[in-house]
């Protein structure tokens, strides 16, 4: 066998190690998550800490692009005389599409790095060996509670995201170009179905899943050192930023 | 609590061995820690301290052999069997591994929080109770981040009893402390061990203050027991290892130098290397 056989066959078969150990690690989250919802107060905790303090950069974000799709859907929709549906437009897009999306990356960013270098320290520093010595399984004490914490804060940032791009949207539609704003809300509530929120919903649960786990898990098999926690909070953005992107094709052909 | 065995002895290491990446860590390894008693592990830096450890408290399993530890072989027991045991276990860290995020008082209580429903006015009392004994019932609102090296390691020290456990392990406790912090840590593990009728197990390189806690040392070298016995036992031990170690010599045995190819030779073929 060449080299670079050999090379690949072992890449492929370390990519399937891990792949497996992250369907266990899953499968074992998924299996303590009921007796850890009961002590919410350890979820509300990271609820606060992944979903309260992304808030500004969620929002931010959220009323910037629905302001750049009221540009771009004004600019295109008066071509056909069309511009009131420029409210349509932006919510379509935000709530099927962009808002579960790039909350989900802005979520990988701001709150999954939180999440994988706080675990990656604590292994580090010996914080988790030292609760397993307490008797404590740091995946229940530890992991499982921002876990949760990263699942439940997803669709509620992403609503938030939506609502402050559609809230952008009209800035820029009604605000600056002089769209009728009647025109813009009752064009937006007869056209947008609730299947369009359902997708979002689904979208933004299913990618809230994605990233929490990818965080929590690179976080906890960090390499107990400076570098490997690096390594590991700068894997969880990529990792996460390309499977929220496949994800997002794979539902969104699902669903068509 | 753990079933009581008949064996005078809390822990029993047997013929364990142990290699990490290949490489052989212990080769029939067999250590016996006495109820009641201070046993130090001492050896050279590398020699598989920590390891041992991690065998001695199940986060480690031996490639052959086992470990005793309350008469069961703690490698061989499932996840729930295995914390019901180390609820009796309280060890010290040697950089504590107090939780940065919660101050000293509630890392105390952590394991009061965790595996009892203790109400908190009883969870307080316990806690002060044991900050006190470590002389720092004042820094109980502090967090880790605020503490020196050596109070860092007394809260560890007050965490690891917070349960009262019957065996105390304690991980190289005196490494990188001034000597007032030294002399009370030193004080506290023959105090706690001695009051609380417990058993203690200090792994350390530090002779001196082993000398001066342990009631009965072993000295490990190239993965086996290599001198057993009183500090004075090490002492005056005539095998040249152990008189390396207890003297501190920079060269013996025990090389000063990692294995490496010939100086010279490596100095003027430099280009080799690359």
């Amino acid at each position: 066998m060449t080299a670079w056989a050999r090379d690949l066959w072992i890449t492929f078969r370390q990519f399937l190690e891990t792949f497996g150990a992250l369907q266990l690690f899953f499968l074992r989250l998924l299996a303590y998550s009921p007796k850890t919802l009961v002590r919410f107060r350890l979820v509300s905790q990271q609820i606060y800490n992944t979903g309260a303090l992304s808030l500004v950069i969620i929002m931010s974000c959220g009323l910037f692009t629905g302001m750049v799709l009221g540009l771009l859907g004004y600019d295109s929709l008066s071509r056909y005389g069309s511009e009131e549906f420029v409210g349509t437009f932006a919510a379509l897009a935000l709530t099927k599409e962009l808002g579960p999306v790039l909350t989900a990356l802005l979520f990988a960013g701001r709150a999954g790095t939180t999440l994988s270098t706080e675990i990656g320290l604590m292994r580090a520093t010996d914080q988790l060996s030292g609760m397993e010595m307490m008797a404590v399984d740091p995946i229940k004490r530890v992991v499982v509670p921002r876990f949760l914490g990263g699942v439940l804060s997803m669709p509620l940032l992403a609503a938030v995201f939506s609502s402050m791009g559609i809230f952008g949207a009209y800035l820029v539609g009604v605000g600056l170009m002089g769209v009728d704003e009647g025109a813009f809300w009752s064009q937006m509530q007869s056209n947008i179905e609730w299947a369009d929120i359902r997708e979002g919903i689904i979208k933004s649960v299913i990618f809230g899943v994605a990233a929490s786990l990818l965080a929590v898990f690179e976080g906890y098999n960090a390499f107990p050192t400076a570098e490997g926690v690096g390594r590991s909070t700068t894997r969880t953005v990529v990792i996460t930023a390309i499977v929220v992107l496949v994800l997002d094709f794979m539902v969104t052909a699902a669903m068509l | 609590m753990p079933e009581p065995t008949q064996s005078e002895y809390i822990v029993e290491v047997e013929d364990v061995h142990y290699s990490r990446g290949g490489k052989p860590i212990f080769t029939g390894l067999n250590i016996q820690f006495k109820r009641g008693e201070v046993t130090a592990v001492m050896g050279p830096s590398g020699t598989g301290k920590t390891t041992l450890l991690g065998l001695v408290t199940g986060r480690l399993i031996p490639d052959h052999g086992r470990v005793l530890v309350y008469g069961e072989n703690i490698s061989a027991l499932q996840r729930e069997r295995l914390y019901e045991l180390r609820k009796h276990m309280g060890m010290l860290f040697q950089a504590g591994a107090l939780l940065t995020d919660l101050s000293v008082f509630e890392n105390v209580a952590f394991p009061l929080r965790e595996h009892t429903r203790l109400p908190d006015r009883l969870i307080r009392h316990i806690v002060l109770t044991k900050l006190h004994a470590v002389g720092l019932r004042g820094a109980w609102q502090m967090l880790p981040g605020e503490l020196s090296g050596g109070m860092g390691r007394r809260v560890g020290l007050a965490r690891a009893m917070v349960m009262d456990p019957s065996l105390l392990i304690y991980d190289e406790p005196f490494v990188g402390l001034d000597p007032i912090s030294l002399g009370v840590i030193v004080r506290l593990v023959r105090r706690m061990n001695d009051a609380l009728d417990i058993s203690s197990i200090v792994v350390s390189h530090d002779v001196a203050e082993v000398s001066s806690v342990a009631d009965c040392s072993y000295l490990i070298s190239d993965g086996k027991v290599v001198a057993s016995g009183t500090p004075e036992d090490l002492h005056n031990d005539g095998n040249e290892v152990v008189r390396q170690f207890m003297s501190g010599m920079a060269d013996g045995p025990v090389p000063f130098h990692y294995p490496s190819p010939d100086y010279h030779e490596q100095l003027l073929h430099r280009d080799k290397e690359k």
